[in-house]
């Protein structure tokens, strides 16, 4: 037997622990959103029934089966409220990723062609914001945005406006903050692709007679289709779930479906309205989640 | 020479510069005005510590904060052994049953909107009948950050060159000798570098810690996040300055890490 497949065995038993962990915290607590979901609503602590009470055996739970109802979904697809949260989440990040793309584009194609040893040096000034704390970022704006801050103020100065803009609680604001905390998500990917390009194709592009326009249009950029599409879902699939930038910088008269999951569980206490609109949610982002999971495979497969 | 087609322009150096100042003029204004003396955020009083001194006053504010810390700690540091054991069986446990739906659960969480992960793991907890507080947000960061803990480590290993424990094992170590003293060491800074954003990530965590938390334990980004709702105030600044230190600091020892590991794994290459 190869040394490689004697290491194998212990490396798989390394692997039960972080296994049951995951199948535990991450699988089974799906289940109940699932199972909550499908219940009624109660005034009573946990509040929804049935609860499941595994204690009184099989009659118990079968009634408790026979209590499930689609009510909640019914709901979801009857209130225009959550209906039209949805669709303000689809726009929102269908509208963020382009904007993400049009920015990040330009700063991952410069810093490709930086000199090696200061390409290094970009990658750690992306990253770094990255590791300071989002909500923290989202403050810094708040502290520049508000009615008296610091780009009222400047624009006064300036006499470009004669009197202060109302920046905060718009969706500006809010495509603002998404543009700033998932930037480093669409660059990092871009680069990756970009930084990887042979050279040479662009000389050859050139020596055929392309102009510069015209041999970025025909050769890097089908070449970073993998980047782009990479970016693309790694800001799309969490901005739509996003429920801090929108609640803090967009206004309260339209709520992306995460803010509405948050205010049926935390102000209206309907707890199963908010797991049916988070299996909802879920449902809406299996697509791009398995899209994505292609994409890595074949970039793995690609590079190897 | 560098042909037209490949040459920085004027253009790429323009929008990488525009970019990084996007990235951080606002973290700027925001740690000088942390030491503005006027009470009014807005007008510049002079320089002052007097927010700081406030903060540190703030009973409540403390006690969010050593929650924070707390629960930092301890999520990063099972969360790298839990990562480090998950990427190990990744990486060097060939094929096994459930092998996908295992690099699913490890890579979903990545990208999940966190309302999702916070409404379902407190709806575990409630259904375990699990007392809220310290144990139950810590476990949830937990389960987040190993994640990332398993992909920094993972890439690691991949990259890592198999031939040196393979030998290791060839003079006569068994397979947990060879990774304790010739894998382990090798991965080590990745490890530190794992911990470290682990401890970042909880660190920052607003929405799974509302779900996860039990009354009376506040970890210190809900309670900036419930200023923030009301308005900005100076004191603010100051602990988002403190933050942004600490965080420093991480990063600088994070990068001593990882630059360490890549001259150790050139090192380990021409064995």
């Amino acid at each position: 037997m190869s040394a490689r497949r004697i290491f194998a065995r212990p490396a798989r038993l390394a692997a039960i622990a972080p296994y049951l962990w995951m199948v535990l915290f991450f699988l089974v607590p799906f289940g109940f959103v699932l199972k909550i979901s499908l219940s009624q609503t109660a005034i009573a602590q946990p509040p929804y029934t049935p609860v499941f009470d595994f204690t009184e055996g099989r009659a118990a739970l079968a009634a408790a089966f026979a209590q499930l109802s689609f009510d909640n979904f019914r709901l979801l697809i009857s209130d225009n409220l959550y209906i039209l949260s949805y669709l303000r989440s689809l726009v929102v990040a269908v509208t963020s990723t382009l904007i993400l793309l049009l920015i990040g584009y330009p700063i991952a194609y410069g810093m490709a062609r930086l000199p090696q040893r200061w390409q290094g040096v970009a990658m750690m000034l992306v990253i770094v914001p990255f590791w300071t704390s989002f909500l923290i970022r989202i403050y810094a704006w708040i502290n520049i945005l508000q009615h008296d801050g610091l780009l009222n103020q400047i624009l006064l100065a300036l006499h470009i406006v004669s009197a202060p803009v109302v920046w905060l609680s718009t969706d500006s604001a809010m495509y603002l903050g998404i543009v700033y905390s998932y930037l480093p998500f669409m660059i990092l990917p871009l680069y990756a692709t970009l930084s990887k390009l042979d050279a040479s194709l662009l000389e050859a592009a050139g020596d055929l007679g392309a102009s510069p326009l015209q041999a970025f249009w025909l050769v890097t950029f089908p070449l970073s289709l993998p980047g782009v599409g990479a970016g693309a879902l790694l800001c799309f699939i969490p901005v739509v779930g996003e429920f801090v930038i929108p609640d803090l910088l967009a206004g309260s008269n339209s709520l992306m479906i995460g803010q509405t999951l948050w205010l049926e569980f935390f102000t209206n206490k309907d707890w199963p309205v908010a797991s049916a609109a988070a299996v909802a949610l879920l449902l809406l982002l299996v697509p791009p989640l398995v899209l994505y999971d292609r994409l890595q495979r074949r970039q793995l497969a690609a590079n190897r | 020479m560098a042909s037209t087609a490949t040459r920085l322009t004027r253009f790429n150096m323009t929008s990488l510069a525009a970019g990084l100042a996007f990235l951080y003029l606002p973290i700027g204004i925001l740690v000088i005005y942390s030491f503005n003396a006027s009470r009014l955020v807005t007008v510049w009083g002079g320089w002052s510590l007097r927010w700081y001194h406030e903060f540190f006053n703030d009973r409540a504010m403390l006690e969010a904060a050593w929650m924070s810390l707390s629960v930092a700690a301890v999520s990063a540091t099972l969360a790298t052994l839990l990562g480090t054991l998950a990427a190990v069986g990744l990486a060097r446990g060939e094929r096994f049953r459930g092998r996908a739906l295992f690099s699913g659960m490890l890579y979903s969480p990545l990208v999940m909107p966190e309302v999702i992960s916070g409404l379902s793991l407190l709806l575990l907890f409630v259904a375990l009948n699990a007392e809220r507080g310290f144990w139950t947000v810590t476990i949830a960061h937990t389960t987040l950050t190993m994640c990332f803990v398993t992909v920094v480590v993972q890439s690691r290993l991949t990259a890592l060159d198999r031939s040196l424990e393979e030998a290791a094992m060839d003079l006569g170590c068994d397979p947990v000798r060879a990774f304790l003293l010739v894998t382990l060491p090798l991965i080590l800074p990745a490890i530190i570098a794992g911990w470290m954003l682990a401890f970042t990530l909880s660190l920052d965590d607003v929405v799974i810690a509302s779900f996860t938390t039990g009354p009376g334990s506040a970890t210190l980004p809900i309670r900036i996040y419930s200023e923030v709702r009301l308005g900005v105030k100076p004191e603010i600044n100051a602990i988002c300055t403190l933050v942004i230190a600490l965080i420093a600091v991480i990063i600088v020892i994070a990068s001593f890490a990882s630059k360490l590991s890549n001259a150790r794994g050139e090192s380990a290459a021409p064995l």
